[in-house]
């Protein structure tokens, strides 16, 4: 791939896969910016025009707005440091040598195979129900009154259920990392006197940390679209408690039936993703260089 | 301050006897060398020493004191491992001050160590580099400077020159010696290459299936091979070893001739030349003769003989003699 003919043919080839990426990048993201500035309402089809920035200064000026930001950057961060801290003490355990080790293995990936509707479900009518609820057998059994999770903490219940599904996907990709330290480079540091914990702090971790800035990353990009969960569960609610920026996004679109609001709302998550993406970029880009 | 004992030192894995018991002593100040073929089991005994491994049973003192049981780190030993085990995170300073750091010792006194090491091995001017911007030789050098600045009872070192060019492989070997000779601590070397154990040994340890076949100085174990293993191992180009009727003329089982001591010329062997190597100061001829097989012999340079050449060979030096089990008479 280094004379120029076969660099030209090289783009040649790839040129068609691009163009499509760009028109399906493109088309989408053109029609959601020209209706964010149009007054569009199923319910009134008729009356149409633009509107100038009314769509986003409606989100500005709603109080839900703030509050919905506020949620779905603190479900992403909570899910992160949940699912990061508790997938590398769960890697460092089943990384021991233990008998059924596979089977341990598939039992700790298993909750990633649930699809996010069925988890929150799960979740919802099995542990949390404050009849039926696992968690309120458990609480009644000490004689104290059953939590209600949904009411009262809806947000941290659905930080719960998020980083119960996505658990698995870090633990794997961390054990994976982990697997890949040389042994001698830990039996060297037990040489030069190190302790399990010195061990772990100025080895593993170092080792660790291009896996977990991809895991901080890629689900960076899933969280801040979580919608099945909260829509199964509380419904945004109680009040707007648990809702968030794609929450009220649908809330606007198939609730309101505004299309042109649910387009404002949509570049605005466009644009935070990439307020987010550009700190995480800077913050731990590096860690991906060589 | 570092005389190494092992006695009856048995490792198994599992139902595997890996070692069925060593006893051995390492005085201080000694280089010792551990030779033998793959799978022999000197790794282990050299990790066994360590306390990478646990040993089944019998007892290892270092300094007199028993350390079977004590963890690696209070054995006060240091150890260069075969991939160097550099920690590829820590610029080279940061891992050669390691131990210091771990050991809790002051900043003032670790940088003055640092210094110290990284002059002795010429890595000064490669401290604030990480490992990875680093050559084969500089990497092993690192490994190096990590174990001294601990000041050891003892060094191990695992296979430390297997991963390194056949040329950096001789200057690093010098290297070892010399730093053998400055700080006279003891120093057990773990090889499969006899070359370096001939070269650096006081003491060389040729192991076998996990047993000791014999100890020695390097030219001990040359000149008085106690078994077949040792004299075949020992040497390079192997030993010829002869058996049937021109072994019962020197009324042994099997006899052995270095390829060092056969002259070409006039003599009691006639054969045809096979292969031949002609390196300029050596020629190795592969001659098959008549009634003994295939000899190998290490002729001088200018010795012209060729592939289907008829020659004449005689014994030049010591013949040894061995029985039936293949120990030396």
């Amino acid at each position: 791939m280094s004379t120029h003919s076969s660099r030209l043919a090289a783009r040649m080839m790839v040129a068609p896969s691009v163009v499509l990426l760009l028109i399906w990048m493109i088309v989408p993201l053109a029609m959601t910016l020209y209706y964010s500035f149009r007054l569009y309402r199923l319910l009134s089809p008729d009356r149409t025009g633009w509107v100038g920035f009314n769509n986003y200064l409606w989100f500005f000026n709603s109080p839900d707005f703030w509050l919905a930001l506020f949620n779905t950057l603190a479900l992403v961060g909570g899910v992160l440091v949940i699912t990061v801290v508790l997938g590398i003490l769960i890697a460092l355990l089943i990384d021991q040598p233990v008998k059924g080790q596979g089977f341990l293995r598939i039992l700790v990936i298993a909750p990633f195979f649930v699809m996010p509707p069925v988890a929150a479900s799960i979740w919802e009518n099995l542990f949390m129900h404050p009849q039926n609820g696992l968690f309120s057998a458990i609480a009644r059994g000490f004689g104290a009154q059953p939590i209600l999770f949904l009411e009262q903490y809806p947000m941290l219940s659905v930080i719960g259920i998020v980083s119960w599904e996505w658990l698995p996907f870090a633990t794997l990709i961390l054990l994976t990392a982990l697997q890949s330290l040389s042994s001698e480079q830990l039996e060297a540091a037990e040489m030069d006197g190190a302790s399990a914990f010195a061990r772990f702090r100025y080895i593993i971790l170092p080792h660790m940390t291009r896996a977990i800035t991809v895991v901080i990353l890629i689900q960076t990009i899933f969280l801040l679209g979580i919608f099945g969960e909260i829509f199964t569960t509380t419904q945004g609610g109680p009040g707007s408690a648990s809702t968030t920026l794609p929450y009220m996004i649908f809330k606007q679109a198939i609730a309101a039936k505004d299309i042109g609001r649910a387009a404002a709302g949509g570049i605005i998550a466009v644009i935070l993703a990439n307020i987010v993406a550009y700190f995480l970029m800077r913050g731990l880009g590096r860690n991906l260089e060589n | 301050m570092g005389k190494i004992q092992l006695t009856k030192v048995r490792k198994a894995f599992g139902e595997v006897d890996v070692i069925p018991g060593i006893d051995l002593t390492i005085e201080d100040g000694e280089f010792v060398v551990f030779v033998g073929p793959s799978g022999c089991g000197k790794s282990t005994l050299l990790r066994l020493i360590a306390g990478l491994e646990d040993t089944t049973s019998g007892t290892i003192e270092i300094d007199g004191k028993d350390a079977t049981n004590l963890p690696p780190a209070k054995r006060g030993l240091a150890m260069v491992f075969q991939s160097y085990a550099l920690y590829p995170h820590m610029t080279v300073r940061k891992n050669i001050a390691f131990p210091l750091k771990m050991a809790g010792m002051d900043q003032a006194e670790q940088d003055r160590r640092v210094e110290r090491a990284a002059k002795v091995l010429n890595l000064s001017n490669y401290l604030d580099r990480r490992p990875g911007q680093l050559s084969g030789g500089q990497r092993q050098r690192v490994a190096i400077g990590r174990a001294i600045v601990r000041e050891p009872a003892a060094f191990l070192f695992d296979e430390p020159l297997s991963n390194l060019d056949a040329a950096l492989r001789v200057g690093m070997r010098q290297e070892i010696s010399e730093l053998h000779q400055s700080l006279k601590t003891t120093m057990i070397y773990v090889t499969h290459d006899q070359v370096e154990a001939m070269t650096m040994a006081d003491k060389i340890v040729v192991l076998n299936a996990g047993r000791i076949e014999q100890v020695g100085a390097p030219l001990e174990l040359y000149n008085y091979p106690r078994n077949l293993f040792v004299a075949g191992f020992i040497g390079s180009p192997k030993m010829n070893f002869i058996e049937g009727a021109e072994a019962a003329k020197h009324d042994a089982h099997t006899i052995g001739v270095r390829p060092e001591h056969i002259a070409v010329g006039d003599g009691p062997w006639e054969g045809v030349v096979g292969l031949s190597e002609h390196l300029g100061s050596d020629s190795f001829l592969k001659v098959a003769v008549e009634g003994i097989g295939t000899l190998t012999v290490r002729a001088p340079g200018e010795v012209n003989a060729h592939h289907g050449d008829r020659i004449r060979l005689a014994p030049a030096g010591k013949i040894h003699r061995f029985n039936t089990n293949g120990m030396a008479l």
